[in-house]
């Protein structure tokens, strides 16, 4: 097999223009209500570094977080039902975020905030 | 003369109760799947009937379990219990005596003495039936009462009873247990007063009917006291099915079920609100819960069982568990605690979608060997595990591939402890495919947590799964390894979820003496502590881990070992965070002390620990 390029999560930046009047930012405030850790996240990456689900698809705990901060909370139901919970990320967080119970709240604040869902169950 | 108005309270309290224990076990099993209702009738025909009905003799009347963990605590349950039910069948055989064999209202066996004045049996006299009934009835209520005394000692020195912190309980449960109290005091006093009068009764009132005779106007006294005694009866028998001691008719029918082979299924189903309210609340998991350090007293498993049985559940409290398993070991019931604590999680944790679509796009590398090795996520975080196992398959020689070379796939056992048991089916059932793929005959894992997953829910036919620290023990057993002795001192610390989860306690010390001198720990084997690393552990922040991670290290550390040494990476992960001594798994320890043959020595002895125990 190929081996694969480690991706360290910093490689999200696209070029384009975010507007924040036009995001949800109601999810972040809900989430770090939840699980006050989020608070603590400084982005380092190393989440996604170490993430057993980034070593097979382009998931990133970093980028989802941003994504959440920024508001951009569009996607972001798909984004986070790939995760595994199996806790790595957790371990290896220098700023001791629980970084499964933010997951899980934040796939909870999604589905209890009515966020327009995919059909997960058939993978598309 | 066989009735009088006073009977009432008992009798409508043990009617009610009747009636609303029919109607919570037909709803019980109006609830159960098809196959389990199926079960349970044939178990009613089957020799596992033998078995419950001695699990009950020694569980719910004899209470073994309870003696065990501390004498005088099973002695006070072993007199309420097996004693009130010996005042009943001996009430009855008694009461037959004087109704000429044939079957009496259940009242009259009750308040014999109120109906009967038995006259003709003189003072202490035993060798005659009567007399000798007399006797025993009152042997039995004096041990009922030793009981009694013993409970109300608890109140003020429950240490005595090996509890330190004792359940705090509800008001409700307060009122029952203050009528079930004063029952027997109130049958001492009506007897003894009906005696003092009669002059009819055996050593215990006999001689208290005396006394009292001297001081007080007994013929004011003692009928009103067949009210009262009455009356606690019937209070006792109203509150029951709604207070904590719907145990008493609860744990007997899961006992049952158990022995029919019956698992909890679906939550909530039957088996899990029978599992509920077979909760008595005593008190002993709160204890043994390392909870208790990290300030969660309220997450303990008999506060969580009484908030599902109120149906006031609550996600902070369903999460804070660490699925160690110490409350489950404990309970005198055998309450399945943490099956209840993941049904309830799965209940919270419904919105909680997974979509891992993305792993059927990997290509599947098909290496046939004879052994499988799978690190596992936390054997990925440890390096030094997985270096050390592929150096200890090297030098054994093993035919091996190393499946999860290029990454794992979680095994699911995370995700299942979250409650989120349809995305882990699919975990399981992508790593199922990759590891028969393989056509190895077993199957080594470095991390407890995929074990335990490996051993319950996967199906791998043919396949045997080994935790690398039985692997290894079967490897140096069958002179594949030759290992060296050095002259350090250890420990070994039992991973929850490969002891107590797995049962597996010998294997990894065997190796550990061959290589340094063990030291017994305080808490260990069963009753070992958990790291605080847990995966289980779904809200508790990182502060509260560390406390209850040092706390374990005290204990883990009190001989001064040189060496903490452990068979999960997650363990060792943890613990190396705390810094107080050198941590290392039971691979690397083994990697570091393989010798070839008698006079090669292939790496030097574990370095000198850097730093003590603190």
């Amino acid at each position: 097999m190929e081996k694969k390029a480690k991706n360290f999560g910093y490689s999200i930046a696209r070029d384009r223009q975010i507007d924040f009047d036009a995001n949800n930012h109601d999810i972040c405030k809900i989430v770090a209500k939840a699980e006050p850790t989020l608070n603590l996240c400084i982005s380092c990456g190393s989440c996604a570094a170490t993430c057993t689900a980034g070593q097979f698809t382009d998931f990133s705990l970093r980028q989802i977080i941003l994504l959440l901060r920024r508001g951009e909370t569009k996607d972001l139901d798909k984004e986070v039902s790939k995760c595994m919970l199996c806790g790595k990320c957790q371990l290896v967080c220098p700023r001791n975020v629980s970084t499964r119970n933010l997951v899980m709240q934040i796939s909870k604040a999604l589905y209890e905030n009515r966020m327009p869902r995919l059909n997960l169950e058939n993978g598309k | 003369m066989t009735f009088d108005l006073f009977v009432l309270p008992f009798f409508f309290g043990l009617l009610f109760l009747i009636g609303v224990l029919v109607v919570k076990y037909s709803r019980w099993i109006a609830m159960m799947d098809a196959s389990d209702r199926v079960k349970a009738g044939m178990a009613l025909f089957s020799f596992s009937l033998l078995k419950t009905i001695k699990e009950i003799f020694m569980e719910s009347l004899l209470h073994r379990r309870m003696f065990r963990r501390n004498p005088l605590l099973g002695f006070m349950h072993m007199s309420f219990a097996l004693g009130w039910l010996l005042l009943i069948v001996m009430g009855n055989v008694e009461s037959r005596i004087y109704s000429g064999g044939h079957i009496n209202p259940p009242y009259y066996p009750i308040f014999l003495k109120f109906f009967i004045h038995d006259k003709r049996v003189l003072p202490f006299e035993i060798f005659t039936l009567p007399g000798f009934f007399r006797f025993i009835m009152d042997l039995i209520l004096l041990f009922v009462l030793s009981g009694l005394v013993l409970a109300l000692i608890k109140r003020t020195r429950s240490k005595w009873f090996g509890l330190k912190r004792t359940t705090k309980h509800h008001s409700f449960d307060k009122w029952a247990i203050t009528s079930l109290w004063l029952i027997f005091p109130m049958r001492l006093l009506a007897e003894s007063f009906t005696a003092g009068i009669y002059k009819g009764g055996g050593f215990l009132t006999n001689t208290l009917g005396s006394i009292f005779d001297a001081v007080l106007p007994l013929e004011y006294l003692a009928y009103p006291a067949w009210w009262a005694y009455s009356f606690m009866l019937g209070i006792f028998f109203v509150t029951l099915p709604w207070s904590r001691f719907m145990h008493i008719p609860t744990e007997v029918i899961l006992i049952f079920l158990r022995n029919a082979g019956i698992e909890q299924g679906k939550y909530p189903g039957s088996f899990s609100e029978i599992e509920i309210r077979s909760c008595p609340r005593c008190g002993v998991c709160i204890d043994v819960c390392q909870m208790n350090q990290a300030g969660n007293t309220g997450s303990t498993a008999v506060y969580f069982i009484r908030s599902l049985r109120d149906q006031q559940t609550d996600v902070q409290l369903n999460s804070n568990c660490m699925m160690c398993g110490r409350c489950l070991e404990a309970c005198p019931v055998g309450i399945d605690t943490l099956g209840l604590r993941v049904g309830a999680r799965s209940v919270d944790n419904k919105g909680i979608a997974s979509d891992y679509s993305y792993l059927l796009k990997q290509p599947v590398i098909e290496k046939k060997a004879e052994v499988v090795y799978f690190a596992g996520c936390m054997g990925h975080l440890t390096p030094g595990v997985k270096r050390a196992m592929l150096q200890i398959f090297e030098k054994a020689g093993i035919d091996y591939t190393f499946l999860d070379e290029d990454g794992s796939i979680c095994c699911g056992r995370p995700l299942k402890l979250a409650g989120l048991q349809d995305a882990a089916s699919k975990l399981v059932a992508e790593n199922t495919t990759k590891l028969l793929k393989t056509g190895a005959k077993i199957l080594v894992t470095s991390c407890p947590i995929c074990y335990k997953v490996f051993n319950n829910d996967y199906q791998l036919d043919g396949l045997q799964v080994m935790h690398h620290s039985v692997y290894i023990d079967m490897l140096v057993r069958e002179g594949k390894l030759l290992l060296k002795p050095t002259a350090l001192t250890a420990v070994y610390h039992d991973p929850c979820e490969l002891g107590r989860g797995s049962g597996i306690y010998e294997q990894p010390r065997n190796v550990l003496k061959q290589i340094a001198e063990v030291a017994e720990v305080t808490e260990e084997r069963v009753n070992s502590l958990c790291c605080g690393g847990s995966i289980g552990e779904l809200a508790m922040n990182a502060t509260q881990r560390n406390v209850i991670r040092d706390g374990t290290l005290n204990i883990l550390c009190e001989s001064q070992p040189d060496i903490l040494v452990t068979a999960c990476p997650l363990c060792k992960k943890t613990f190396d965070a705390g810094n107080s001594v050198v941590v290392k798994d039971i691979a690397e320890i083994v990697a570091e002390n393989i010798i070839l043959n008698k006079h090669q020595i292939i790496t030097p002895a574990v370095n000198e620990p850097e730093t003590c125990c603190v």
